[in-house]
């Protein structure tokens, strides 16, 4: 066991944390993250996080509705032609409500399956989980973890930075 | 007894056995009209007065009567419009009556006086013995019948007295009918030591019968209730049945021989109109039997010869000329008999009056019929006749007209009578008549007479076979010699229990202008003849969201006209549908819940009074709709069109929505709920048609056009490189319609029949409101009023 | 076990009032991180009271009674139920619409409450979204049971088949299977995306090692970092946003299956804002009919306060409203068009055989909600209860109005008849309670009904504002 994953301070509430990360954030401080029962606000921009999931759920709803109506074109108007009730064979109208669905379909796959993605989720072990007060953080504490791999870290003097957050704890996450 | 060689083998038997006896014995025999008898020709009428009389649809000549009567009443001809004029008088609503003009609802007693007084009115000296209510009926029918001397017809029914035929027949003379519209019907020769039926049973109790030797019917189960006929055949020692049936007569007999069907075995028989043709086997037997050609033959000892044999040396022997062959091949071919005389036998017996051999003599007096007595009525049922179709689960579940009841016979009563004893359908009653007494349900019928009680035949069979046995009730059970047909003194008590009817047509109102039905009079049709399109309300094809050229259908274009004028309601073209079709029988309790699958119905609508309706019927297979509104909503495109315009079903992919039925506003569209095509015996599947596909449960299924037909006469056609011509594709219900009310073809063939028909201003779409474009469309119905009779009302 | 003597926030003050009466406390209070977290995560972790064990018997009990319904089914063919030519659908479709319907409270709740910054979804969102998830199961399973041949239901899917045929798009059937399909797919990924957190929770506070697994498991390593926060809070919204359209959509698709139709009585324009009001409304009083004996027999009433129960009354109120409109509406458009069917069809669905349906409808539906009016009815649960129940049972008897009245006289009077349903069809229905409850309670059992994140939330919202 050479290097530790990185420091946890423990808070009482998610002011404090909040405090903390604008201070660590000022201080330089970028391979860190905070964890918070609930999600608070402010908080992931005083971390400088930013995410691109908007984006990617516009492509995936795009092409979700171009597919669907390209799908019905293609089964009903070119792939099996047939005259139904006298209908158009394109009958354009008709094949709009499944566009809807599948463009909310497609969009709320991507959705899920990035938000979880781009969080490095499922990940059923995490370093964070060897330190014993970190359950509270999906019950009633606030953490704040700088990580070794971070340019600035520093064991001792990060510790010490920490401390002058006035914390309730702090302690080392093992690799 | 029609076939010339069975009389003359019968002829021999007598010859044989000097001590023998021969009967006949028919439970729907014409014994009143005896020499009466006579051949209308209704394609020359002008005016036609029927007396009780069902010549469309229970007369022996029916269907030839069926196609004359209707080809006078195509108004669209050459010749212009023209139409007959039909008076229907009857107790009980007929498929003739439903067809005329002006029916009125008369108690089968009082046809009696009626006729007596058309008779005087028409001059003939005969005085009225009663009263009737239809004085304005009987003055336009007198009116009419005298403008149209020779070109009328007066017919009345095998249920009135032999003193309504006399009448009858001098009503013709009078008219000068005879020799133009009615010619006498060819006398039928018989064999000697014919006896009456009353007499054979008198002399079967009395213990001379040794041998009875019955060939078909059911004499146990059908002979007057008075006759006894079990008790007599027990004192038979030897009795003998000879039957495609095993029924109450096997049962009870010593010997039962299974006969072969008349199209698994030859023979030869004779038309009402005295013409004969050679009765050939459709397929070899099914199963061992006999026909009764050779069991005569037994009997006069010579060696055992096949049917063929028999019936081709008898012909042989009476036409000794070189070139029999020949002529016994066209007579074969064309199906009558043009060149051939029948065989005939020397020992004729005495024509006997027939009627004695049922009947007490005509002169017993005759019991008034006084207004608070009630008469009942014997009828044959419509599907069983007088029995004899009990065990024909086709026919059991063909609606029967009017009523639209299944599997059950009913006591017809009318809406008065039903008011008045506080009976509703299917309350059971007890009827008591001359002292016997059944319960029967009833089913309260429009159009009865007030207080006639009409019983079908032909039910509550104790020996009839897994479909048969113990349908309805048994009506033979107050049948009796003196009351045969009808009789008055019938008590009707209701008894509290109840019976649970099944019925395909629970209205029979039309509800309104609903572009169902049109239908008019035959002036309003000469005044303006596209009234009936007037009334029509579909949006021209050039209004329409959609590209009308989009589907062309520039080769076949398949459509079917249903002609409504000339329609009888008769019912043969569901049956035969069933038959081509592989369509299942679904029982009484499917059925209860309204999962008949007949893909063509014949519905039947009444109009004006409730009690004493006008009746249209009006058969509906599917439309075949350009616009189709099943096909829209088919999740998975098990409905479609084809470029020749058919609304196809494809068995294969449906996975039964039934969304399809539920968009269809004809409600054509039939569902295999469960599986109905389970566990069929061998001899079951033999009665599938190949051609098509027997359907399992959970698809949708309807009329096709008979698209096995369709394609048979298309594969045809490319063989011999020609188009398909007009006549080629006959769907069945075309083919056994008797007035060829339903016409099929290419539409786009200007010259078909179909094409000219699609042209008439006759012709409308039903429902075309909903632009659905059917491919099937009506002629409007006409009415030949008497403007001296048109209600002012 | 939670139990009122343990808590000490069951001697809560009762709630304050807004001037025009309506109760404003979200949250009892006295609540804090630790309470909640308690309170809501501690019910899966812990033994069932005797009153869940007892539902849960009758619930499987029906459940049963569905299973040996199907398995006949199955074997038979839909000729067991009573449809018939012409009222060619029956029960299963009733039911498919009425489950269908009653889905949409929980995703109304959550997605749409949820945009519109109405905090007082938070105490009834997750339960109301696994209602919904369990009645689009129900209402699911019932278009493949009315199928004629269930065993092809994936015919309706669009799959390079051999035979190289396709679905045909046209029809509202396919739709339907796009939206329900839909609907189900969003509601379960928004359900379980609002759930991994307290999964987490679960986890954390598990005692038991395979409890730590099980839910661990379903927890995808949750740590409740920022970044995972963030991203959670964007698909959630995003989810809502599309959600949204959704609801709208589903219930709108649904209506087409009659309103595509020509049947007099389906072919009407009002259906589809008309079905997604009576589908709020129906999801509404399906959320009251199991919140109400929940919050009872777990003492979440200082969760589940009255004001949300006032709220989901006062929605149920309005949307009443617009059904009863919808109501009027039919009926006015049918005398109004002059169309002969459509005139018919209006007498006929209220004078006609089935005439008593309709009235017990108008009954059910429009007059008993009328005492929620009364803010007394509103606060007192066992009224709202009740009142739940009629509007339950009367958006039954609505589709079976629209259904059945509508085909057993159409067009053609010749083949009028009447739909009598038989004992299997009754099992079906009860048996699609039956796997409704029994999904429920195994719901309540197994997972935290109550979001805690997002009580965390106000509890941490509460006390910002008191520290101000």
């Amino acid at each position: 066991m050479s290097q530790p994953y990185g420091l946890l301070a423990e808070f009482s509430n998610h002011e404090d944390l909040l405090r903390a990360a604008e201070t660590a954030y000022a201080a330089g401080f970028r391979k860190m993250d905070a964890f918070a029962p609930f999600p608070v606000e402010g908080l992931p921009e005083a971390l400088g996080k930013k995410t691109r999931l908007p984006l990617l759920v516009l492509i995936g709803g795009i092409i979700g509705g171009v597919g669907a109506y390209y799908m019905e074109w293609y089964a009903n108007a070119v792939s099996y032609v047939i005259n139904i009730g006298g209908r158009p064979i394109h009958s354009w109208p008709a094949f709009i409500p499944i566009t809807f669905e599948l463009t909310v379909l497609a969009a709320g796959l991507t959705a899920f399956f990035f938000s979880l993605g781009l969080s490095g989720l499922p990940r059923p072990h995490h370093p964070l989980f060897n330190v014993p007060e970190f359950e509270r953080a999906s019950q009633d504490r606030f953490f704040l973890c700088i990580e070794t791999r971070d340019p600035n870290f520093n064991r001792d003097q990060t510790r010490a930075f920490l401390q002058g957050l006035s914390p309730l704890s702090i302690a080392e996450v093992p690799e | 007894m029609s076939s010339p060689t069975l009389l003359a083998q019968l002829a021999d038997v007598m010859q044989k056995f000097p001590a023998a006896r021969w009967c006949i014995w028919d439970p729907l025999n014409r014994d009143n009209l005896n020499a009466n008898e006579g051949l209308c020709d209704f394609s020359k009428a002008k005016v036609v007065v029927a007396l009780d009389s069902d010549f469309l649809y229970t007369h022996p000549y029916a269907l030839r009567y069926a196609r004359d009567f209707s080809n006078a009443r195509r108004t669209i001809d050459a010749g212009g419009a023209r139409m007959n004029r039909f008076y229907a008088a009857e107790p009980t609503p007929t498929i003739t009556g439903s067809n005329a003009d002006h029916r009125v609802a008369v108690s089968a007693q009082d046809i009696l006086s009626l006729t007596q007084i058309i008779a005087s009115n028409l001059g003939i000296g005969t005085r009225p013995t009663g009263e009737v209510d239809n004085k304005d009926w009987v003055e336009a029918v007198v009116r009419d019948l005298n403008a149209n001397r020779g070109a009328g017809v007066i017919i009345a029914g095998e249920t009135q007295p032999p003193e309504v035929h006399a009448l009858v027949s001098q009503i013709n003379m009078k008219l000068g009918n005879n020799g133009v519209t009615i010619s006498p019907v060819p006398p039928l020769a018989l064999p000697a030591n014919r006896i009456g039926f009353r007499k054979l049973v008198d002399e079967m109790r009395g213990g001379t019968v040794e041998l009875l030797i019955v060939l078909g019917g059911n004499p146990r189960y059908d002979a007057p209730a008075d006759f006894d006929f079990a008790a007599a055949s027990e004192k038979v020692k030897l009795r003998v049945h000879h039957s495609v049936y095993f029924n109450e007569t096997s049962r009870h007999s010593h010997w039962h021989i299974p006969a072969l069907h008349f199209l698994e075995s030859w023979s030869d028989t004779r038309a009402f109109d005295g013409s004969v043709s050679i009765v050939q086997p459709l397929i070899e037997p099914m199963y061992a039997g006999t026909s009764a050609h050779e069991i005569l033959e037994a009997l006069t000892g010579q060696s055992p010869r096949t049917s063929y044999e028999i019936v081709h040396t008898r012909w042989q022997t009476e036409n000794p000329v070189p070139d029999f062959e020949a002529k016994w091949r066209r007579a074969l071919s064309d199906g009558i008999v043009r060149e051939l005389a029948a065989p005939s036998f020397p020992n004729h017996g005495e024509s006997p009056a027939l009627a004695a051999s049922v009947s007490p003599p005509a002169e017993v007096q005759r019991t008034e019929v006084r207004r608070s007595r009630l008469e009942l009525l014997f009828r044959p049922d419509v599907s069983v006749r007088d029995g004899r179709y009990a065990n024909n689960g086709w026919l059991q579940e063909l609606p029967r007209q009017f009523s639209k009841l299944v599997w059950d016979n009913a006591a017809l009563i009318s809406p008065q009578l039903a008011k008045r004893e506080e009976l509703e359908n299917g309350a059971i009653v007890d009827l008591t008549f001359r002292d016997r007494t059944i319960q029967a349900p009833v089913w309260i019928q429009p159009g009865q007479a007030e207080n006639s009680v009409t019983m079908p035949l032909g039910y509550g069979r104790e020996v009839a076979g897994r479909v048969g046995r113990n349908v309805g009730f048994n009506a033979y059970a107050l049948r009796t010699a003196d009351a045969f047909w009808s009789g008055d003194g019938l008590t009707i008590r209701k008894n509290g229990a109840r019976h649970s009817f099944v019925s395909t047509q629970q209205h029979h109102d039309v509800h309104g202008p609903r572009g169902i039905l049109h239908d008019g009079t035959f002036e309003e049709f000469v005044s303006n003849p596209h009234f009936a399109q007037e009334k029509e309300n579909h949006p021209s094809i050039g209004e329409t969201l959609y590209n009308p050229k989009e589907y062309p259908y520039k080769g076949y274009k398949w459509g079917m006209v249903v002609d409504l004028n000339v329609c009888i309601g008769c019912h043969a073209c569901t049956i035969a549908c069933q038959a081509e079709n592989n369509i299942p029988v679904v029982g009484k309790q499917q059925v209860a819940v309204h999962r008949e699958m007949h893909w063509i119905r014949v519905d039947t609508y009444y109009s004006g009074a409730a009690d004493d309706p006008e009746f249209t019927h009006q058969p509906v297979p599917c439309m075949h709709c350009e616009n189709a509104p099943c096909e829209l909503v088919c999740p998975v495109g098990a409905t479609v069109h084809d470029d020749e315009g058919l609304n196809l079903q494809v068995y294969n992919r449906c996975v039964g929505t039934r969304y399809c039925s539920n968009n269809c506003p004809y409600k054509v569209r039939r569902f295999n709920f469960l599986e109905y095509n389970n566990g069929l015996s061998p001899t079951e599947k033999l009665v599938k048609n190949p051609d098509v596909t027997v359907r399992s449960r959970g698809v949708m299924e309807k009329c096709t056009y008979c698209i096995q037909r369709i394609n048979a006469a298309r594969i045809n056609a490319e063989l011999e490189k020609r188009t398909i011509g007009d006549g080629d594709i006959v769907p069945a219900c075309a083919q056994v319609c008797p007035v060829e009310a339903i016409v099929f073809g290419n539409m786009n063939d200007t010259r078909s029949r179909v094409a000219q028909l699609k042209r008439s201003p006759l012709n409308y779409w039903m429902l075309g409101e909903l632009n659905t474009r059917p491919r099937t469309s009506y002629f409007a119905k006409l009415r030949n009023r008497n403007a001296a009779l048109v209600r002012s009302d | 076990m939670n139990t009122p003597d343990q808590s000490p926030l069951t001697s809560h003050e009762s709630p304050s009032y807004s001037p025009l009466g309506y109760p404003t406390n979200l949250l009892a209070p006295g609540q804090t991180y630790e309470t909640v977290n308690k309170t809501i995560a501690e019910i899966p972790l812990s033994h069932a009271p005797m009153s869940w064990r007892f539902g849960f018997f009758v619930a499987f009990l029906l459940l049963m009674m569905f299973l040996v319904a199907i398995t006949w089914l199955f074997a038979k063919g839909v000729g067991i139920w009573g449809v018939n030519i012409p009222v060619a659908w029956g029960f299963a479709i009733v039911n498919f619409v009425w489950w269908v319907g009653i889905a949409h409270a929980g995703t109304f709740i959550s997605a749409i409450l949820l945009l519109l910054f109405q905090h007082w979804r938070t105490a009834i969102n997750r339960f109301t979204e696994a209602m919904t998830l369990f009645a689009v199961a129900c209402a699911g399973l019932m278009p493949l049971l009315h199928l004629g041949r269930p065993w092809v239901f994936y015919w309706l899917f669009p799959y390079p088949d051999t035979m190289g045929v396709w679905p045909q798009f046209r029809s509202p059937l396919v739709w339907d299977v796009f939206a329900v399909g839909t609907y189900f797919t969003i509601s379960l990924l928004f359900w379980y995306l609002g759930l991994v957190p307290d999964l987490a929770t679960v986890r954390d506070r598990a005692r038991k090692l395979w409890q730590k697994k099980v839910y661990g498991f379903f927890a995808l390593g949750w740590r409740n970092s920022a970044s995972h926060w963030q991203r959670h809070q964007v698909a959630y919204l995003l989810l809502a946003g599309l959600a949204t359209p959704l609801v709208l959509s589903v219930h709108s698709v649904v209506s087409f299956d009659f309103s595509v139709a020509l049947v007099p009585g389906w072919h009407s324009t009002i259906f589809p804002p008309y079905f997604v009001a009576g589908a709020i409304y129906s999801g509404f009083e399906m959320s009251l009919n199991i919140v109400i004996p929940v919050r009872k027999i777990y003492h979440l009433e200082h969760l589940i306060t009255e004001r949300y129960l006032n709220n989901m009354a006062n929605i149920m109120l309005a949307t009443g409203m617009i059904v009863a409109y919808g109501y009027f509406i039919e009926a006015f458009m049918a005398w109004y068009s002059g169309d002969i069917f459509e005139r018919y069809m209006m007498m006929n669905r209220a004078f006609g055989p089935y005439g008593w349906v309709f009235w017990t409808l108008m009954l059910f539906n429009v007059l008993v909600p009328q005492a929620l009016w009364s803010a007394r009815i509103r606060r007192n649960t066992v009224a709202l209860f009740i009142v739940a129940l009629f509007i339950n049972a009367g958006m039954w008897i609505e589709r079976f109005v629209i259904v059945i009245t509508s085909l057993n006289r159409d067009f053609t009077p010749s083949a009028w008849h009447m739909f009598s349903p038989t004992r299997w069809d009754w099992m079906t229905l009860f048996g699609s309670v039956g796997l409704f409850l029994t999904l429920q309670f195994l719901f309540i059992r197994l997972v935290p009904m109550i979001s805690i994140s997002e009580t965390r939330e106000l509890v941490a919202e509460r006390e910002k504002a008191t520290i101000k």
